[in-house]
């Protein structure tokens, strides 16, 4: 195949030869059902033998017994905003994760990669040492929500300083952006070692179990502050799919098919640092998501875009809602921080993959 | 959608209406303290649960155990099915707390602190929320005689000795104790000085601070198992070597959960502490 023909059979949207269009379409209706089917097991199965069942029944006027109130909470206020959570997570971290390694022709990229996740552990980490002391007042003022909200800043932060830093004249430099990212997220990670160094015991424990990443904060309120971010980053990385594709053939030839290389960086970055830094704010990290899943799915439907990106959030989110239910259940009534769970399953069955599938995994 | 609402509504009045029922049969106790201090009372058929700090008397851990004291998870608490959840300060998350009480289950703090009368209000709480008060008064007066008399003898110790608690010692590494923790109030019951002043909580100390500060004794936890580090590599320890610890031999080992608790059996640990440190010279 010539460059022409792979300049047009991007342009036309499609592969002549081995086009997986068709499959990637069905990959992403097989997976829609399966996240339904996820999220009413995620419902109905935790540590307690609240029945959702019963509780949906009840809330329906259908249920003629008496149902505990703490069957409702269970239900209601426990595992529902708890599914809903793990949805956006998941789906927000596979989706930042296809964006970034198509935006950094990288299979290494994960969300990471443009310090949100230093910068938000570093905004967490400030507020669980300095909560009572320096940042009292701030502490004072947003309660609850002073570790989320503090994340969020951080990797903000953390993002644009970066951006800044790799852009000259106009132009942000991808392969700049990589090693500032990794001298950024290096000194983000020092200030956070002089907090971990000055915190208390308790405070270790925090920092400890906020790193290690949970849904169990999960409540309506959590899930009012992250959707409003993560929703509209997710349909702004859709919107610029088929620019991401025209990237791959290098910046140079996306130009003369007429993507705007800078404009894609710019929406991407900031799609990204959304999703993630709402992401790790209300659920701390969660690592392996955003790496596995888009190269699971890559395997399969192909590197287009256009269906690697919805697919990525729904099996994102299936496999949170499936990591969850393990982390609730395998130690109940304790439970086990998910981050722990997703690297558990995640490592060795993405090693697999990397031995069975030598070399396809290069983008 | 309207069940929604109303239970969201009641959370709300849950929040601010919390009450202890005491004669709750299913409580769970959160805290090695409390739970130390539960046994104690006499009160353990009652108990359902603990967390996993709660290690003593051995009996607790054959008990369901709900995680870390600060990591609670809701549902998993709710599984159990306490009515009444003892929990020490400190426990957590909020929003986990918050989902406990909205669900009717009654939630007692029980207040910590490294002293006497830290211990003393512990116990109060916990056998008011028991509805055992007689026998919490009981035990506060016994604990109370136990820490007076522990101080008439610590007082008439003409020089207290400067002791260093050392948590860990990883790889040649001293993590020891500063002000404000359970080793620094364990040492003041028991007549002795904290031989570091200099900063909060337990930190690593530099090799220097440890020969100027130049302790009479160390005391460190026995955790047995090999996993302490035994006696000739700490007093072997270059800085350590130095001291007037080494000098005389003056290791102290006692089982973490007895000597840094706080709870019913700390007069006799800071007993067992002072007359480790003091020998004949104590009354």
């Amino acid at each position: 195949m010539t460059f022409a023909d792979v300049l047009s059979t991007v342009q036309a949207g499609r592969r002549s030869d081995g086009d997986r269009s068709a499959l990637a379409r069905t990959s992403i209706a097989v997976l829609a059902a399966l996240l339904v089917l996820s999220f009413f097991f995620s419902l109905a199965s935790g540590a307690s033998d609240a029945s959702a069942w019963q509780v949906f029944l009840e809330a329906a006027g259908l249920h003629t017994g008496t149902l505990q109130l703490s069957d409702r909470i269970i239900v209601f206020d426990i595992r529902l905003p708890r599914a809903v959570l793990g949805v956006l997570i998941g789906a927000s971290l596979a989706v930042s994760g296809a964006v970034m390694q198509g935006l950094f022709r990288n299979p290494l990229a994960d969300p990471g990669i443009v310090g949100v996740t230093a910068g938000a552990s570093l905004g967490a980490v400030s507020f669980i040492v300095l909560g009572a002391t320096a940042l009292a007042p701030v502490s004072a003022l947003l309660g609850l929500y002073a570790i989320p909200t503090g994340a969020f800043l951080g990797g903000l932060a953390i993002t644009l300083l970066l951006y800044r830093v790799a852009t000259r004249r106009g132009q942000t430099s991808v392969a700049t952006m990589l090693l500032a990212g990794i001298a950024l997220a290096a000194l983000a990670m020092a200030v956070t070692g002089v907090l971990i160094f000055h915190a208390d015991d308790q405070q270790l424990r925090d920092l400890t179990f906020w790193g290690l990443g949970s849904l169990a904060g999960a409540t309506w309120t959590r899930n009012l502050m992250a959707a409003p971010l993560i929703l509209p980053a997710l349909a702004g990385t859709m919107l610029i799919a088929r620019q991401l594709n025209t990237l791959a053939l290098g910046e140079g030839a996306a130009r003369h098919l007429g993507t705007d290389p800078q404009r894609i960086k710019m929406i991407s970055i900031v799609c990204v640092a959304a999703a993630t830094g709402a992401s790790v704010a209300v659920s701390g990290g969660i690592g392996f998501v955003g790496i596995v899943v888009p190269h699971l799915l890559r395997l399969v439907i192909g590197p287009d875009h256009r269906y690697l990106l919805p697919a990525s959030a729904l099996l994102g989110a299936i496999l949170l809602l499936f990591a969850d239910a393990i982390a609730r259940q395998i130690v109940a009534p304790a439970e086990l921080p998910i981050g722990i769970v997703t690297a558990l399953a995640g490592a060795p069955f993405f090693l697999w993959i990397l031995l069975r599938k030598r070399g396809i995994l290069d983008l | 959608m309207k069940t929604l609402l109303a239970s969201l509504a009641v959370s709300a009045v849950a929040i601010f209406g919390a009450h202890a029922d005491p004669s709750s049969q299913r409580v769970l106790s959160i805290g090695g303290a409390v739970t130390e201090i539960v046994y104690a009372l006499g009160e353990d058929g009652r108990l359902i649960g603990r967390d996993s700090t709660s290690t003593y008397p051995a009996a607790a851990r054959e008990l369901p155990d709900v995680g870390y004291m600060r990591a609670l998870a809701p549902e998993g608490v709710l599984s159990i099915e306490p009515d009444l959840i003892l929990a020490h300060e400190g426990s957590g998350p909020t929003e986990a707390i918050d989902v406990l009480k909205s669900a009717s289950v009654d939630y007692v703090e029980v207040p910590g602190g490294f002293s006497a009368a830290g211990i003393d209000e512990a116990i109060r709480v916990v056998a008011e929320a028991l509805g055992v008060d007689a026998k919490g008064d009981a035990m506060r007066a016994d604990i109370a005689a136990q820490m007076d008399a522990l101080a008439e003898s610590v007082g008439t110790i003409a020089e207290k000795k400067r002791v260093l608690f050392i948590l860990s010692m990883q790889d040649g590494r001293v993590l020891a104790s500063g002000t404000g923790t359970a080793a620094d109030g364990i040492l003041a019951l028991a007549g002795a000085q904290n031989a570091i002043l200099d900063f909060q909580g337990y930190k690593q100390l530099t090799d220097e601070a440890i020969i100027t500060a130049n302790p009479d004794a160390i005391l460190m936890m026995d955790r047995g198992g090999g996993h302490a580090a035994d006696s000739a590599t700490v007093l072997g320890h270059p800085a350590l070597a130095a001291t007037q610890a080494a000098k005389d031999g003056a290791l102290i080992r006692m089982d973490g959960s007895y000597l840094l608790g706080f709870g019913p059996r700390t007069a006799d640990a800071a007993l067992d502490l002072a007359k480790a440190l003091y020998g004949n010279d104590l009354r």
